[in-house]
């Protein structure tokens, strides 16, 4: 009876994923609270307040992973196809830009670490030491990091369709970064290394990875597993070489 | 009741992260494929769980995790007494690294996304529990690296330039449907768990060592835990597919091809491989 009763729940598809979402979360429990305990030595700090945070994040991961399958890869993928079928090369650029810009622009992430890069141009006197100053240059710092995500989905449509390997453009890529590096004052190189880290949401990463298969599975003679994935490699790449470009220039 | 407004508030948030993208595609929907999407309730229903799901786990983590996960990177990098600065006295922030470094990744819902992609894709032969412990892996040993660059001041491109050295030469030695998973797996694993406790440890040691400045040193963890993830896929791999003979094959050529490059190169200094004459 009981044995019974917990198989057909483990096949609630929910409950499955509550499961996994505490597998999931569990080493960040195990570190914090060995840390905590063994290391540092102190009781938690408002006890109750951690657990309602922690059932929070578990239904959260759980709620997440559901709509991923039923919503935002299906998503990606139909649209894959669409755009496959029309066989407009323009529209779907103009797509694969407009999806990488958009995400971007507005990632909380990229605008914390623009603010950042802001204080450190202002420190080394690169710019004026004045809000103004520091916001119109966190302002064109996030629009270069937005353009150049926008330019790498571009790059990696084209190479989907084209069928090029991507060892070649990613070793490029890391060639060139690394020449940049050598010319672009120093403490940009910093927060050009960090930029391309930050650039890609947890909502852009499922949508462009199922744009990427989708289009892969439709056309003739691409593999899914060797042409659908790396859209987010060249979407973490490109920000590095604006960015160092940018600090040059500026 | 404050707890209900919070989450109203990222709730909020979240909408309006989502909306560009959602706006992106409607527009490109209407104005361009001009077709209806199939199982366009489902996509609604999915698109609304993922909305409620990131709020509630934004809400979560913001209660649970960071505060503890700053308040710890400060207390283990209290100022050091003296201002001689040994990288040795900074063992426990390395093992720190590691550990949360670790944690964060395997809860990262960006890899999970990618992770279960990779194994509906690769017909299982991918496992997605394998994938992302490998790539949490290469966090942990890339945070803990960055942390010990902030100790002992050492310069951040000298580290990122060797890393990529590593990674072209995995590159040619591992199994080519591996490659651009190994590539993405680099740039999902630092999103939203990753960076806030990640980039306030990096500024907390920097805080901390004397002589280093949060401005200039505090940056660039994030970079770390973007490029070794990528080895150790590579790595992982790599190992895995030992044995087998497609994949010794395949290893062979790469590293044949290496070689005549390398002799090539060298012009006449009489290297002789048997396959290939001179």
């Amino acid at each position: 009876m009981t044995p019974n009763l917990l198989r057909r729940a483990a096949n609630l598809p929910f409950l499955g994923r509550f499961v996994d979402a505490l597998r999931d979360l569990s080493p960040i429990i195990l570190v914090i609270a060995f840390f905590q305990v063994v290391v540092i030595q102190q009781p938690f700090p408002n006890l109750a307040s951690i657990a309602v945070g922690l059932v929070c994040v578990i239904a959260g991961l759980a709620l997440f992973v559901e709509g991923l399958e039923s919503g935002l890869f299906p998503l990606g993928e139909s649209i894959a196809h669409a755009f496959a079928q029309k066989g407009s090369l323009i529209a779907l650029l103009a797509f694969a830009f407009c999806l990488g810009f958009g995400t971007t622009v507005a990632e909380p992430a990229l605008i914390a670490i623009a603010a950042e890069a802001g204080k450190v141009a202002a420190e080394a006197g690169a710019i004026a030491d004045s809000d103004a100053a520091r916001e119109r240059y966190a302002l064109e710092l996030r629009t270069v990091v937005a353009v150049s995500v926008g330019a790498a989905i571009v790059l990696g449509v084209l190479r989907i369709l084209k069928g090029w390997p991507i060892h070649r453009l990613i070793i490029g890529g890391y060639v060139l970064v690394t020449l940049l590096t050598l010319f672009a004052p120093d403490e940009f190189v910093g927060v050009a290394y960090d930029s391309g880290g930050v650039t890609t949401s947890t909502i852009t990463v499922p949508l462009v990875t199922a744009l990427g298969v989708g289009l892969a599975t439709t056309l003739k003679g691409r593999n899914p597993m060797v042409d659908g994935f790396g859209l987010i490699a060249f979407a973490s790449l490109t920000p590095m070489i604006f960015v160092l470009i940018f600090g040059m220039v500026s | 009741m404050e707890f209900l407004l919070h989450l109203g508030s990222t709730g909020l948030d979240t909408a309006s992260d989502v909306a560009p993208i959602l706006a992106i595609f409607v527009v490109f929907q209407m104005l361009v494929l001009r077709r209806k999407l199939p199982n366009l309730r489902k996509i609604v229903t999915g698109f609304l769980y993922v909305l409620a799901g990131l709020t509630l786990f934004f809400v979560g983590l913001e209660q649970a995790l960071f505060p503890i996960g700053e308040t710890m990177a400060e207390q283990l990098t209290a100022p050091a007494a003296s201002d001689q600065v040994r990288w040795q006295d900074y063992l426990l922030v390395y093992a720190f690294a590691a550990a949360i470094g670790f944690a964060t990744t395997v809860a990262e819902p960006s890899l999970i996304a990618i992770a279960l992609k990779a194994q509906e894709v690769s017909g299982g032969a991918v496992r997605a529990q394998g994938l992302r412990i490998a790539v949490a892996m290469g966090v942990a040993l890339g945070v803990s690296l960055g942390c010990f660059r902030i100790v002992t001041g050492t310069p951040l491109p000298w580290y990122i330039v060797a890393a990529y050295a590593v990674v072209i030469v995995q590159t040619y030695l591992a199994n080519r449907m591996i490659v651009p998973l190994a590539y993405d797996s680099g740039g999902v694993t630092t999103s939203t768990v990753t960076v806030p406790v990640v980039a306030a440890l990096g500024l907390g040691v920097a805080a901390s060592v004397p002589g280093r400045s949060p401005l200039i040193d505090g940056f660039g963890l994030i970079a770390f835990a973007s490029v070794f993830p990528i080895m150790s896929v590579l790595g992982y791999s790599i190992l895995v597919s030992r044995g087998t003979s497609i994949a010794d094959e395949e290893r062979f050529q790469s590293l044949k091809r290496w070689w005549t490059w390398l002799r090539d190169r060298k012009g006449k200094d009489k290297i002789t491989d048997k396959g290939v004459d001179t």
